[in-house]
């Protein structure tokens, strides 16, 4: 399979503190990733990198080849690396499909003066935007709140519309910021089956994330960070008998304790 | 739907019926011609207004207008007194000079957000002030006076607009332009709005993150709605130097730009006509307090605190849920 996403030896230091140190790994075309980790791992920065929300001290990231790392977080964009946010991250004072066609500024042919104008393409465009709208919000089960305001959704729906308005970017990959933080059992086994969708219709995935048995569920493979450093990578029986994993989970207090 | 867009298009009539020819006939019936002056100043100053609140509407508290209404009015002035321009091309002129400025000083504030950007823009205002007193061009504190009214405008020899200075009524002229130029101006902010550059906009005010993360080059659009706002700005201003005839380093200051402010503040800023609605109220509500004599600026704020703890979208937010209601 063709690699997607390359991050080569990216490093982000703040001051005196590595919070991401020398990590490589790729993602595949059309594979589920995952990053998991303690808390302080440096997985938001990690991905925050990726997204181009910030800028590496060293090493760099590659989409289908073309250095990202460094570009604007709206320039990334364009190339095809499109995030979605931990929290519930919306366009809070707009209806549910106003914000799935606003998402789709990318797709637009026409110039701001276009839109000003009116002109063909501008309306054209707004055709289009609203019949993608529509199939995206139906995908994701939105269909039936559609023009509900964003911010009245309770917290499952909200989540699933910041994955309609990264979808309606039309990625090549999607960053999904911790997806089932925050979800009940039956939220996530839903939410794990969205995104098994998404995969079916030749997305490529990359997602941070804590809740351990949605990961293992749901990824191909996984990579684990510990104090900014990658201290694993396989798939997820691979990562469940890695003692490294296993340390940095339960901690190695253990032995230090003479147990 | 089409009924909506009828009654829309009726408003639109309805509107326009009053402000050219109804408002006209009736102060020439009663013969309070002063009326003319004061109606002409609640256009430009709604123009103003109209700017402001298009930076309020991607997410910037705008109290830095009356730097660009300085501003324009001095580049109009100075073209016409030491360079001979027709005030027609000043116009237009100095529009496009606070735009630019508005450019060059947006690209570093407009990063800024909240009260950190009010703030700025705050002493924007003050530093046109200070730098009309001390630059040489600006003539200082005395001002640039005996500015010669509005030329005729014609163009291939087809007279458009007379000579404000051969007009019996050149009040009547200033209205008229000043009305016509309100209408343009809230015509375009109409559109603005209701294209898809208002959606991005919004998208900038209740997310700049989010924004960014599908694609809007958010840095580019700020600048953008800033530059309009200037714009609109600069051009009152330009008018209201060629009303009074005279431009002054104080013909607008600090408690101009909050008043703008204010008028958004009051009308809704949800509302893209809410200036104009604002800058009325604020105008005459203050004029009919006068008879309170010391205690107009008591009452006066008294009011506006009122107001804006009752009706925190503005006025027009009365209309809404009445139409929700009914």
């Amino acid at each position: 399979m063709a690699e997607m996403l390359e991050v080569s030896g990216i490093t982000k230091r703040f001051g005196g503190l590595v919070a991401v140190n020398n990590v490589s790994f790729s993602v595949r075309e059309k594979e589920i990733l995952s990053v998991i980790g303690p808390n302080g791992a440096g997985k938001s920065t990690l991905f925050k990198l990726i997204s181009s929300f910030l800028r590496p001290t060293a090493g760099e990231v590659r989409l289908k080849g073309e250095r990202i790392s460094g570009l604007a977080p709206h320039i990334a964009a364009r190339r095809g690396v499109v995030r979605t946010f931990q929290e519930t991250t919306i366009f809070k004072n707009m209806s549910v499909r106003d914000n799935v066609i606003i998402a789709h500024h990318l797709r637009s042919k026409a110039s701001l003066l276009g839109f000003f104008l009116g002109t063909g393409t501008a309306i054209a465009d707004e055709a289009a935007f609203g019949q993608s709208a529509d199939e995206i919000l139906a995908l994701l089960g939105l269909s039936s709140l559609t023009n509900e305001t964003a911010r009245n959704l309770p917290h499952g729906h909200l989540r699933a519309l910041g994955i309609a308005i990264g979808l309606a970017t039309n990625p090549s990959i999607l960053l999904l910021d911790e997806p089932f933080a925050g979800m009940n059992h039956d939220e996530t086994m839903r939410m794990v089956e969205m995104v098994r969708r998404l995969r079916e219709r030749g997305l490529t995935i990359l997602l941070v994330e804590h809740d351990m048995p949605a990961v293992m569920k749901i990824s191909d493979r996984l990579v684990v960070l510990n104090f900014g450093q990658k201290i694993a990578e396989g798939t997820p029986s691979e990562i469940q008998a890695n003692e490294k994993v296993i340390e940095a989970y339960l901690g190695s207090e253990d032995e230090a304790i003479g147990l | 739907m089409t009924r909506n867009r009828n009654t829309r298009i009726a408003a639109v009539v309805v509107f326009l019926a009053i402000v050219f020819v109804v408002v006209p006939a009736a102060i020439s019936s009663s013969g309070r011609f002063d009326l003319y002056y004061t109606l002409t100043s609640v256009a430009l100053l709604s123009i103003a207004s109209a700017g402001v609140w298009l930076t309020f509407y991607i997410g910037r508290i705008n109290i830095g207008q009356g730097a660009y209404a300085l501003t324009g009015g001095y580049v109009s002035a100075i073209l016409v007194m030491n360079h001979g321009w027709s005030f027609w091309l000043t116009l237009p002129v100095a529009g496009l000079f606070c735009a630019a400025a508005s450019v060059l000083i947006g690209l570093p504030i407009l990063r800024l957000r909240g009260v950190y950007f009010a703030m700025v823009t705050l002493v924007l205002t003050e530093v046109a002030r200070l730098l009309a007193l001390a630059l040489p061009i600006t003539n200082g504190a005395k001002g640039i006076v005996s500015i010669p009214l509005p030329g005729a405008l014609s163009i291939f020899g087809l007279t458009i607009i007379p000579d404000f200075a051969t007009l019996q009524n050149s009040r009547l002229a200033f209205y008229l332009l000043a009305v016509t130029l309100m209408v343009v101006c809230f015509a375009v902010m109409y559109r603005l709005v209701n294209s898809r550059i208002g959606k991005l906009c919004q998208s900038l005010q209740q997310n700049e993150e989010l924004a960014s993360s599908i694609g809007v080059n958010i840095a580019y659009l700020r600048v953008i709605a800033y530059a309009v706002s200037s714009f609109f700005g600069g051009v009152s201003g330009a008018i209201f130097a060629a009303i009074s005839q005279s431009i002054y380093p104080s013909s607008f200051t600090v408690t101009d730009s909050v008043n703008f402010m204010l008028n958004c503040f009051l009308g809704g800023l949800g509302y893209v006509f809410g200036p104009m609605l604002g800058t009325l109220v604020l105008y005459f509500g203050w004029d009919l307090l006068f008879q309170t004599g010391q205690f107009q600026l008591l009452i006066y704020s008294g009011l506006m605190i009122v107001l804006m703890l009752v009706l925190p979208n503005g006025l027009l937010s009365l209309a809404e849920t009445t139409r929700k209601k009914g």
